[in-house]
């Protein structure tokens, strides 16, 4: 049969949707601040993963005779105290402080998703203690709850992870929590729950991967914050306590006596704390708006 | 409302129960034997001794844990390892330095956060806007002791118009009977102080308020967004309102809710922040305090200025609530 082809007017085209995490995609590579923040994030990164290529300089050797020298073509962030290039510092310490920021936000999210779904999911006696052990977390401000526990711990790099993704367990938790409990009367579930499916592999399969959305940006913004709680513990000399390797906390505070004749060696770790903190608020923020367009204003 | 008040305190007696526990055993398990944590590998036996009978290491778990709770209950909370001084006499000999710095904090987040947010919100994506969410991302990204020491070395060091360390200049001699000291000044009727302790508070509050202060910027904007586009206030708008009435009576009404939730949870943040913040400019108060309990692992300061810390967090909550429930009619009859 022939196909009329005159006399149908074309429809508009509208793109067909691709999936919610592709258009979240989409939508997020073309919001700017959302850009910049990526460009942070990649700087520091990239710089962590060629910090052997980018400096020659090894970051736990100086040479006392060069001390405390500003910046110049041979030193480009200056050189510390024990006579340490800053630059190589500051890149080896975005290795550190990166990565004790990432992995605490993963335990965080380990420990929060475990909880969050027992509660939401299992609801009832289950919920009601869970929830009970969320507040008593919550009761305790997030960094006095870490510090508490690098304490208790002892200093060292996985106790700084545990630390702070503890303090971010209760947040974690509260969030899928919520949301688990908005989705048990949701049609899909009702459904999964009348053809007989069980109550796991109704919160596995059905309910927990509608319930990520909020989780996942909450833990982009999560991974600023933890990034400034490390440094912080940091410089409260709760840091890794590793004089071998470095860590933007540590080395503010061992340069913060020095304000006044070396500025520079507390203005490279702090820049390099803001600008990556400012990346994931940024990135979190772009996130969140295309995962749910209706917030953008 | 009462009825409502009276939940909520009975709310929070499972939440203390098992703060009281987890602190409880902050000590007792501490890892390897307690009181060599506390005194360190080269404690004599007569002093791990002492640890063990001050602790009632001997006694069954559970009688030991209500031996713990009975001194609460009675206002003691143990004393330090380092000077044997009763950890709740020092936390309040400090405290009021805290509190100081924290309400001048809050003052800063609120006062500039509230009018900025409005501000941003009444001309949505313009360059104002623009300019308040910089500073807004600015706020949440730039950690309190990295700010604080951008101040101190703009303001103290170079520019000399602000001290950087302490409440007071010690050389002006103030008697301190409320240990405020801005309310010290005030009740000794010197000026003077008065001014040097506001000039002091000046830096750390900022430092301290940022975070907060951009939270709240945040919050505000969104809220207001929100309000603005409902449709009581376009009716309010379509039958002639004052646009000052619209705002006040219509937008601003509405739009306190949410604010006033998150103003209430900054102020745990406030709480935990004024550890760095203290450290950063040498305050002398509860957060300095702790940190040094910290670096001499005196284990009883820090967990009873942690349990005082929550009480007082969970006491601001319930405030808080109570005065969100008052504006709210939805939450009091729920």
């Amino acid at each position: 049969m022939a196909v009329g082809t005159a006399t149908i007017s074309r429809p508009v085209r509208e793109r067909a949707s691709r999936g919610l995490w592709r258009d979240a995609g989409r939508r997020l590579l073309r919001n700017g601040p959302a850009i910049v923040g990526l460009v942070c994030i990649l700087i520091f990164v990239v710089g962590a993963l060629l910090a052997p290529v980018l400096s020659s300089y090894d970051p736990s050797v100086g040479k006392l005779v060069d001390r405390m020298k500003p910046p110049s073509p041979a030193h480009l962030m200056g050189t510390d105290l024990l006579g340490r290039d800053e630059f190589a510092r500051v890149l080896y310490g975005a290795r550190l402080s990166l990565q004790l920021g990432t992995i605490s936000v993963v335990f965080g999210l380990f420990f929060g998703i475990v909880i969050g779904a027992a509660a939401g999911g299992l609801g009832g006696k289950v919920d009601a203690l869970l929830m009970r052990i969320v507040d008593v977390l919550l009761a305790i401000p997030g960094i006095l709850l870490a510090i508490g526990i690098v304490a208790w711990l002892g200093r060292g790099q996985i106790q700084i992870m545990l630390a702070v993704g503890v303090s971010y367990t209760p947040i974690f938790a509260r969030l899928l929590r919520g949301s688990l409990l908005a989705l048990r009367e949701a049609d899909f579930v009702l459904a999964g729950r009348s053809i007989g499916a069980s109550r796991l592999r109704l919160l596995v399969r059905h309910m927990l991967p509608n319930a990520l959305t909020p989780l996942i940006v909450q833990a982009t913004l999560a991974l600023a914050t933890a990034i400034i709680d490390v440094a912080g513990l940091g410089f409260l000399g709760l840091g890794p306590g590793d004089p071998r390797v470095a860590e933007w906390g540590e080395m503010l505070t061992d340069s913060a006596r020095f304000l006044q004749s070396a500025p520079f060696l507390i203005f490279f770790p702090a820049a390099a704390i803001v600008i990556s903190a400012i990346g994931f608020n940024l990135v979190g923020d772009g996130l969140r708006e295309a995962l749910d367009p209706r917030l953008r204003r | 409302m009462l009825k409502y008040i009276l939940r909520r305190l009975i709310g929070a007696i499972p939440v203390l129960i098992g703060l009281s526990i987890i602190l409880f055993l902050f000590v007792r398990l501490l890892p390897g034997d307690p009181a060599i944590a506390i005194l360190g590998q080269h404690a004599t036996p007569a002093l791990i001794l002492q640890v063990h009978q001050s602790l009632g290491l001997d006694l069954p778990i559970y009688v030991q844990y209500l031996n713990y709770v009975g001194g609460l209950l009675q206002g003691d909370f143990g004393a330090s390892f380092i000077n044997g001084r009763p950890v709740l006499e020092d936390f309040l000999l400090r405290f009021p330095a805290t509190i100081e710095l924290t309400v001048a904090a809050l003052i800063f987040a609120v006062g500039l956060g509230i009018p900025l947010g409005r501000l941003a919100a009444r001309h949505p994506n313009g360059w104002l806007d623009g300019i308040v969410t910089v500073i807004s991302l600015f706020g949440i990204s730039v950690p309190i002791f990295v700010l604080g020491y951008t101040m101190v070395f703009i303001f103290a060091v170079q520019l000399h118009w602000l001290p950087a360390t302490n409440q007071i200049d010690a050389r002006l001699q103030l008697p301190l009977r409320t240990n405020f000291v801005v309310i010290d000044a005030i009740l000794a009727g010197r000026p003077d102080a008065l001014v040097d302790a506001l000039k002091h508070l000046v830096l750390p509050a900022v430092a301290l308020g940022s975070i907060p202060f951009a939270i709240i910027t945040r919050i505000t904007r969104a809220s207001v967004l929100d309000v603005t586009n409902e449709d009581y206030v376009r009716t309010a708008r379509a039958k002639g309102l004052t646009e000052r009435r619209v705002d006040s009576r219509h937008i601003m009404r509405n739009a306190w809710l949410p604010v006033t939730t998150i103003i209430g949870l900054e102020v745990g943040g406030l709480l935990g922040g004024a550890v760095i913040t203290e450290t950063v400019f040498s305050w002398n108060g509860v957060g300095s305090w702790v940190v040094d309990a910290i670096q001499n692992h005196d284990y009883f300061v820090v967990q009873s200025s942690i349990l005082i810390f929550a009480l007082i967090f969970l006491v601001v909550n319930l405030v808080v609530d109570i005065g969100y429930a008052f504006l709210n009619p939805r939450i009091r009859y729920a």
